[in-house]
């Protein structure tokens, strides 16, 4: 059911319906400022024999050429979180390693002139052989990405939780499977923008980027720079064009503008454009898994062995690799497995470098996962609903440690099955399948039930290190969140917070947080999202990713608003001659709890810090800005054995679908779909199921449509919107959004995340649902008509 | 016909929401471009520069438009409507945007402006339109925070099928 009429309007509709947003590119820039375009590399693996600038420096209007040897003097390569001798600055250097990476920046008073000045620029390539398929990358024949790494395979680790051995020679059955999760984005509609400035009286930096964090990657950017952190102001307009963890890759381009801007010493401007973001902005990781279950006759999953080779492109950029590891801890999904075993495996090829992405390693996992319990109710002739069922993780259990070191913090995960399942819905799914059916259609139905962590904790990348490596770095934990409360002289209320805006409609929820707390309204509290490094409070894990807003930054800005509160309450007290228990905040009003005529209008009692501190009781500091760090204690870094409590909360995903298949065109229909959410205690029930709803797309279109397509050479096949297929109003299904509430014992606002959860259950759902209507075993994404039309094939 | 030199900036003249105004452009320049960094109309939005994503859509003359594909010179002595004219001088919005905020069918509102245009132009010519004609013309647009629904409802309810 759509709502008709939320209960409560955003705050930021007003201006974005109006034509009064405040993007990267709507902002004023400096008198003077010149503008970039970027050169790249039409070659998936090329030595750059030589580049020739004279003609285009020659041009009118151009005042730089910028090339590798300029970025090599003035910079250095970007720290990494894995330490593979894979160096990478803002530009090539001496080689390209994929089609679309930057080789060269021209610098002129207009784009316009800039990109004429572009195609004087004479740049020779030697081509070399590309490493394209990772499997391939791994043999020992293979082109090498990287020569001083003298390996593809950058990175193995080996994990072992339980007893895997004793569960496979106890188990009925081993049942194994392979799949492939495709690289994809979910193309943010704004692409990159970056305005740099340089300071030489200083060497300071001053750059406005639509940047979303986490902002562990500040420092990256003022290494690069070699400056210190201070001497790199980030800012971050007020709005963005949506994200989805793309724009945490416009990193390399903020230290290549502020060398521009150097170089040039005017202020420097950059619009990444549609086709630059789709060759080269960046990508989720490509993953082969490798499964094999073993099994008892009933369908439960006794033990587990993954080997996960995942596919990051030409560079591990920080805080890759990063969805290899955000699921460790909960690699067993949602289910009670005691034993796993897990290879994790990274590898480099030719392609655009991968990097945070929307469900960030969910989507890989769990088409593993969810498609192997599909498999064993195949082999087993079960229900596939029974062998979920069966393996879920029971409500007594929780709060629930995993085999690899998940601390799940509550849910009901068989109630809320049953729930989705209800009401007759599995029957009707079931009607439709053999209706259809019985008319001689293709039809099948599928399930998927997950596991949806959100606020990462900042040591779970540190797993990706051996033990002793980890003790000699020192231990890496936690994830801190900051929010704060001002009161102006008139006491009104302002907040600001440490997230960046995408779309997550943070304002409206911040206000309602805040505003519950003092007895306002929602709209008496404004909410200012912009971020400035230098005036802000931040932490290495600010920003909006990994759904830490809820669980994270909602908690602090909770805190903030208690404690400012709590002196509100103290203040009210002495002017109203009672105690601070007998105050209480409501209706715009600080009154006497025991008498609510004696009362004061707020801003009165709020102002007062401002206008005459000297009366406020003793011993209290102004109450003028209250800020709430949050900082939850049950992220602990790994142990010693490699547990690890990869996130703080975890909700729960069931999804159950049935698809058509038309057998003329070998399209894909889903004809209907209900999704199961338990997030904790809902914020906001509107904005909750538009988060849902938004990622459900996401989920069809990497089911269906969405692939970034490489041919064996590497040259890019999907670099414009009409390759490229995001999927419009046409392509997107219903969806019945279903609630259960499990509220979190570890936040005081019992809120999960839940903004990621379809991108992790639809796809495998879908393919599900495949797989059963065409009785097949392997299902490879996206179902493009080209690939039914093989199974069907195949079939034959 | 008005013969343009390659490289020879010109004026441009048209009306923006209702005034009139002008300002120097090379033949080349996008009316995007023109709009937003030469007139400082930034509520109309560059998704992608070919035509697919729709954000870039205005009125000429009444009829929605890919400004993206369009030069600025295209547009002399034209009347142009972007989203900066939709809602009141006092900012209340009008019914079409009311009805966005009503259904939650914007998230970032990148997208949003372009399909605010496209069905002033639609509903102005067609104000009761089915659920399919609405699915049309929005298949027009891409959007990638909202899955589409929300915006659907905003348009039946603002069309005044709200209720079906």
């Amino acid at each position: 059911m759509i709502k008709k009429h939320p209960v409560m309007l955003r705050k930021e509709d007003a201006s974005l319906l109006s034509g009064r947003g405040r993007y990267a590119d709507d902002l004023p820039v400096p008198v003077g400022t010149l503008h970039a375009h970027v050169i790249r590399s039409p070659h998936a693996h090329a030595d750059i024999v030589r580049i020739e600038t004279q003609a285009a420096l020659a041009h009118d209007g151009v005042w730089a050429v910028i090339t590798g040897e300029d970025v090599r003097k003035l910079s250095d390569p970007f720290l990494t979180a894995v330490k593979v001798a894979a160096p990478q600055w803002a530009l090539a250097i001496e080689r390209v390693r994929y089609v679309g990476e930057a080789v060269a920046l021209v610098v002129a008073e207009t784009r316009y002139i800039a990109e004429d000045a572009a195609e004087l620029v004479k740049i020779e390539y030697a081509q070399l052989a590309a490493a394209i398929d990772p499997e391939a990358a791994c043999e020992s024949s293979a082109p090498l990405v990287h020569a001083e790494a003298k390996t593809n395979e950058v990175s193995v680790r080996e994990f072992s939780y339980g007893n895997t051995k004793t569960a496979f020679a106890a188990a009925d059955r081993v049942i194994a499977m392979t799949t492939t999760f495709p690289r994809l984005s979910f193309t943010p509609i704004e692409c990159y923008v970056v305005v740099a400035q340089h300071n030489a009286a200083e060497n300071s930096y001053d750059v406005l980027a639509n940047f979303q964090g986490p902002f562990s990657i500040h420092p990256v950017m003022a290494r690069s720079l070699r400056v210190s952190g201070p001497k790199m102001r980030l800012r971050i307009p007020p709005d963005s064009g949506g994200s989805f963890g793309i724009k945490l890759s416009v990193f390399p381009y903020v230290v290549l503008m502020g060398l521009a801007a150097k170089i040039t010493g005017r202020p420097v401007k950059w619009v990444e454009d549609r086709i630059e973001h789709l060759v080269a902005a960046s990508c989720g990781p490509n993953r082969v898994t490798k499964l094999e279950a073993a099994v008892a006759e009933d369908g439960r999953i006794l033990g587990l062995r993954l080997d996960q080779l995942e596919d990051y492109g030409a560079f591990l950029r920080a805080p890759m690799p990063g969805p290899l590891y955000r699921m460790q801890g909960s690699v067993t999904g949602a289910y009670d497995i005691a034993n796993v075993d897990v290879k994790n495996r990274v590898v480099l090829t030719n392609k655009m470098p991968s990097s945070l992405i929307r469900g960030f390693g969910g989507p890989q996992l769990y088409l593993a996962l969810e498609r192997l319990t599909q498999r064993i109710a195949v082999e087993l002739h079960l229900d596939p609903l029974d062998v979920i069922r069966r393996n879920l993780i029971p409500a007594q259990k929780f709060p629930y440690r995993t085999a690899a070191g998940a601390l799940y913090d509550s849910g009901d995960y068989l109630r809320a099955v049953e729930i989705a399942a209800g009401d007759g819905r599995i029957e009707e799914l079931k009607r439709r399948r053999d209706t259809a059916r019985a008319a001689g259609r293709i039809y099948g139905i599928g399930f998927s039930a997950i596991v949806e962590p959100a606020m990462s904790n900042m040591g779970y990348l540190s797993t990706v290190m051996t033990a002793a490596a980890r003790d000699r770095a020192g231990p890496k934990n936690g994830a801190v969140s900051m929010a704060t409360v001002n009161i102006d002289p008139l006491g009104a209320v302002t907040v600001t917070a440490d997230v960046t805006v995408q779309g997550q409609s943070h304002e409206t929820v911040l206000a309602q947080i805040v505003s519950e707390q003092l007895g306002l309204s929602p709209d008496d509290v404004e909410v200012v999202l912009e971020l400035d490094t230098a005036k802000d409070q931040w932490s290495i894990a600010a920003g909006t990713y990994s759904s830490r807003f809820a669980s994270g930054t909602a908690v602090a800005a909770h805190m903030a608003a208690v404690q400012m509160r709590d002196k509100l309450k103290c203040i009210g007290a002495k002017q109203l001659n009672v105690l601070p228990d007998d105050v209480e905040l409501a209706g715009g009003n600080i009154r006497s709890r025991s008498n609510p005529d004696n009362a004061l209008p707020f801003g009165r009692v709020a102002g007062t810090s401002h206008w005459s501190p000297v009366m406020l009781p003793e011993a209290m500091a102004p109450a003028l800005s209250e800020t709430g760090v949050w900082t939850p204690p049950e992220l602990e870094p790994p142990t010693h054995d490699d547990r690890i409590n990869t996130s703080f909360t975890y909700g729960f995903v069931f999804d159950m679908c049935g698809v058509e298949i038309d057998p003329v065109t070998y399209q894909v229909r889903v004809d209907r779909y209900v999704s199961m959410h338990d997030a904790g205690r809902i914020l906001n029930e509107t904005i909750a199921d538009g988060q849902i709803r938004g990622a459900f797309a996401q989920g069809v279109a990497a089911a269906l449509y969405e692939e970034f397509s490489y041919s064996e050479e590497g040259a890019f096949l999907s670099g414009t919107f009409a390759d490229y297929l995001v999927p419009t109003v046409s392509e997107i299904p219903e969806v019945e959004i279903l609630h259960y509430e499990s509220p979190s014992p570890f936040t005081p606002l019992g809120a999960k995340g839940l903004a990621e959860g379809n991108c992790m259950s639809t796809p495998v759902c879908i393919a599900n649902a495949i797989a059963d209507a065409l009785g097949v075993a392997d299902v490879t994404l996206p179902a493009t008509p080209r690939r039914i039309h093989a199974l069907l094939e195949g079939g034959k | 016909m008005r013969r343009l030199k390659r490289d020879q900036k010109v004026r441009v003249a048209l009306t923006l929401n209702g005034r009139k105004l002008s300002a120097e452009a090379e033949p080349r320049m996008l009316l995007t471009d023109f709009l937003r960094h030469a007139l400082g109309a930034t509520g109309t939005h560059v998704g992608c520069e070919h035509g697919v994503c729709g954000s870039c859509t205005v009125l000429i003359d009444g009829v929605a438009q890919r400004s993206c594909l369009t030069l600025a010179v295209q547009a002399e002595g034209r009347d142009v409507r972007t989203v900066e004219s939709l809602a009141a001088a006092d900012g209340t919005l009008n019914a079409l945007q009311t009805a966005f905020r009503n259904n939650h069918a914007l998230q970032c509102g990148f997208c949003t402006p372009g399909i605010l245009m496209s069905f002033t132009d639609f509903l102005a010519r067609n104000p009761h339109p089915t659920e399919g004609e609405i699915r049309e013309v929005l298949s027009g647009h891409l959007c990638r925070c909202t899955g589409y629904a929300n915006i659907v409802a905003a348009i039946k309810d603002v069309a005044g099928q709200g209720d079906q």
